[in-house]
């Protein structure tokens, strides 16, 4: 490609002031586009920009579960989805201090779609999804918090009262639950 | 060393490639004296990354007579760079291959033989030294290769890739990179395919081609890879090739940890927020470093679990594994003769992937990947005449009429600005009081240029989603861009 280059030094030589190409879109974007345009949320969950219609790559869901333990309760999530989407999955963080035995008190989220189980071929609408589910199905099983799914296991009946009370904002042991509904 | 020995033996064994024919040679290979001095004198080179690969790379571009060098890195040298003893990163599955092909053979000799030239010349970069811990290593890099190598011209960035503007990079006329981060190759080859230009039978147009050659190495695995964006896969269009770093489930670091990594990262993830509410951890502060450290050891003993040492700490968070110095040198080798065979045509260039793996015994392969043609960053994209006087409401209606698409229910973006989106909710009302002005006032009045579109498609009869490029012409407009609108996005 020698000649062409040469050709090209020497135009550059000549009009050093070239067109300035103008920044393309990351593939990650597009492809961030694609799942935005075809978002499709139940009722209980909704997004929005706080950066504007042009900035897909943070945003928030709020999810207002309308069944289980935690109905009545807001719960917002925070979306940060690196620029290797989807070959990376987004961060996500509950906004929402939160009771709950797959979510701690820094708002780590344990739900295997957002790690270990991540696919290229999952979208937003899976994560939110996913997410959902925690709040009408809540898992002893993976716990972050360890104490809340203790209880979850041992003592359903309690566990309930404990969501309850950290709804509508008080104490749970020692941990003080803002209100969230 | 004297150096006027090296000089003659250094352009004794170019001459052999470049002032001779040959039976191997590319079409356009025009040997002779003239060609030799066309490179020194008008070919510039960019090296990305100047860390172990990116220093072998400048040597070996410096020795195979490239005279106008930049590189760019933004990362000060580190002690731990010096005596390097991170470990640890899964490894990664090579395609097994049982078989070998003549060109791979070729290649392997010629890039044997250029190692063997290089380390005759005893430059050896590798040994930085106590004194340049906290220097760039752009350049302290571009420093010692200039001192070494007579007549080359280094010119060091100590930045990010993101901070340069475009026309930076425009500039060169190969990238080379040396980088250990697929984000970083994603974004310059984002760059570079953003300069590719389609003539209106979707052929690229070779003057807009900007050619990368990526090489990478993790302990004793490597590649080596030609990318001519219009022509070749680019990065995206292989993107499979790099399976993502396996994660840990957080409950298991939390509950059930099982290894030094595991504490790690327990450490890392979970216990650095408890402790610091809302302060970022930056993996390139000593002192996080440190804490996280001394964290995973408690974990690990009150687990009792054996192997957690600051240098693995370093290896897990930054996902960091051992460099092999020959490695770097042998895919560094081809990388600068592929570099040359482009420039030059002194050789068919590499089609287009070469794995080299030293692990058990030595296993080298030569893969034609073959590119993606519907590549959102690569691809010609479709070609669209339109009306400067067409809405975007309009515009909308003609991709579901448009035989090659056949796009229903459309939202359209065009550098980086959302012009419509069919959902959520609160874009679609955010965007909607565009869909009456008209697309070529959306797009600032640039005579052409690219936008894409999402939607459904109802081709060979099954509704799929899909992405596509559009190349958008306005009939009527002078071909000129005015200098006022370049500055978007
Ligand atoms: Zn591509």
């Amino acid at each position: 490609m020698i000649k062409l280059f040469k050709v090209k030094e020497k135009q550059r030589a000549e009009n050093p002031n070239g067109a300035a190409p103008i920044k393309k879109q990351s593939a990650g974007e597009l492809r961030l586009h694609r799942d935005m345009g075809e978002l499709n949320l139940p009722k209980s969950c909704s997004i929005s920009f706080p950066n504007g219609k042009d900035d897909l790559m943070n945003f928030e869901v709020t999810i207002r579960p309308d069944e289980g333990y935690y109905l009545g309760g807001t719960f917002i999530f925070t979306f940060q989805v690196p620029p290797m989407y989807p070959h990376e999955p987004p961060k996500v963080k509950c906004k929402t201090k939160v009771y709950h035995p797959n979510i701690d008190l820094e708002g780590n989220v344990c739900l295997n779609i957002l790690r270990e189980d991540w696919k290229p071929v999952l979208n937003i609408n899976t994560i939110i999804y996913g997410l959902y589910h925690l709040f009408t199905q809540p898992n002893h099983e993976d716990p972050l918090n360890h104490d809340a799914a203790a209880v979850l296991r041992d003592n359903p009946k309690m566990f309930e009262s404990n969501v309850r009370r950290a709804i509508s904002g008080g104490y749970v042991g020692q941990t003080l639950f803002p209100r969230c509904m | 060393m004297a150096d006027s020995t090296a000089h003659v033996s250094r352009s004794r064994d170019l001459d052999k490639l470049l002032l001779r024919p040959g039976h191997l040679v590319g079409p356009t290979f025009d040997p002779g004296t003239e060609l030799r001095d066309d490179i020194q004198e008008y070919v510039k080179i960019l090296v990305v990354g100047a860390g172990g690969l990116g220093c072998e790379l400048l040597k070996d571009l410096a020795l195979s007579g490239f005279r106008n060098l930049e590189v760019i890195d933004m990362d000060r040298i580190e002690v731990s760079n010096l005596n390097r003893q991170f470990l640890f990163r899964k490894v990664k599955a090579m395609q097994p291959c049982p078989m070998s092909n003549d060109s791979n053979l070729m290649l392997i000799d010629l890039s044997i033989a250029l190692v063997r030239v290089l380390v005759l010349l005893q430059v050896r970069l590798k040994d930085l030294r106590l004194q340049d811990v906290g220097k760039p290593k752009a350049e302290v890099a571009a420093k010692r290769v200039m001192e070494r190598v007579a007549g080359v011209n280094i010119v060091p960035h100590f930045c990010r890739i993101e901070d340069k503007e475009l026309d930076f990079y425009n500039d060169f006329n190969i990238i080379v990179l040396g980088l250990d981060s697929i984000e970083a190759r994603s974004y310059i080859n984002a760059v570079a395919c953003g300069f590719l230009e389609y003539d209106s039978d979707d052929n690229p147009r070779e003057e807009t081609v900007k050619p990368m050659v990526d090489g990478g190495t993790e302990g004793f695995k490597g590649h080596a890879r030609v990318i001519v964006p219009g022509l070749t896969p680019c990065f995206e269009c292989t993107i499979w090739l790099f399976p993502p770093q396996v994660k840990f489930p957080l409950c298991t670091l939390a509950e059930t940890p099982r290894t030094a990594a595991h504490c790690i990262e327990y450490a890392h993830l979970i216990k650095w927020d408890e402790v610091h509410s809302g302060k970022t951890f930056d993996p390139d502060e000593p002192e996080h470093m440190q804490w996280v450290y001394s964290e995973a050891v408690k974990r690990a003993e009150l687990f009792g679990i054996p192997g957690v040492t600051y240098s693995l700490t370093q290896g897990v968070v930054k996902n960091i594994i051992p460099a092999i110095a020959s490695t770097n040198a042998i895919i560094s080798a081809a990388c600068a003769l592929e570099t040359l065979k482009i420039v030059s045509g002194c050789s068919k260039t590499l089609s287009n992937y070469l794995t080299y793996n030293g692990v058990e015994g030595l296993h080298t392969k030569v893969t034609e990947f073959v590119k993606d043609k519907d590549c959102l960053v690569c691809g010609p994209g479709v070609l669209i005449e339109l009306e400067t006087s067409v809405s975007l409401r309009k515009f909308i209606g003609l991709l579901e009429e448009h035989p090659k698409l056949l796009l229903s229910r459309a939202s359209v973006t065009h550098r980086g600005k959302n012009l419509y989106m069919q959902a959520p909710p609160v874009l679609e009302e955010m965007t909607r009081s565009n869909l009456d002005l008209t697309l070529f006032e959306l797009m600032d009045k640039t005579p052409k240029d690219i936008v894409h579109v999402t939607g459904t498609t109802s081709k060979s009869d099954k509704k799929t989603s899909l992405s596509m490029k559009l190349r958008l012409v306005f009939k009527g407009v002078d071909g000129v861009a005015d200098m006022d609108m370049a500055g978007g996005a």
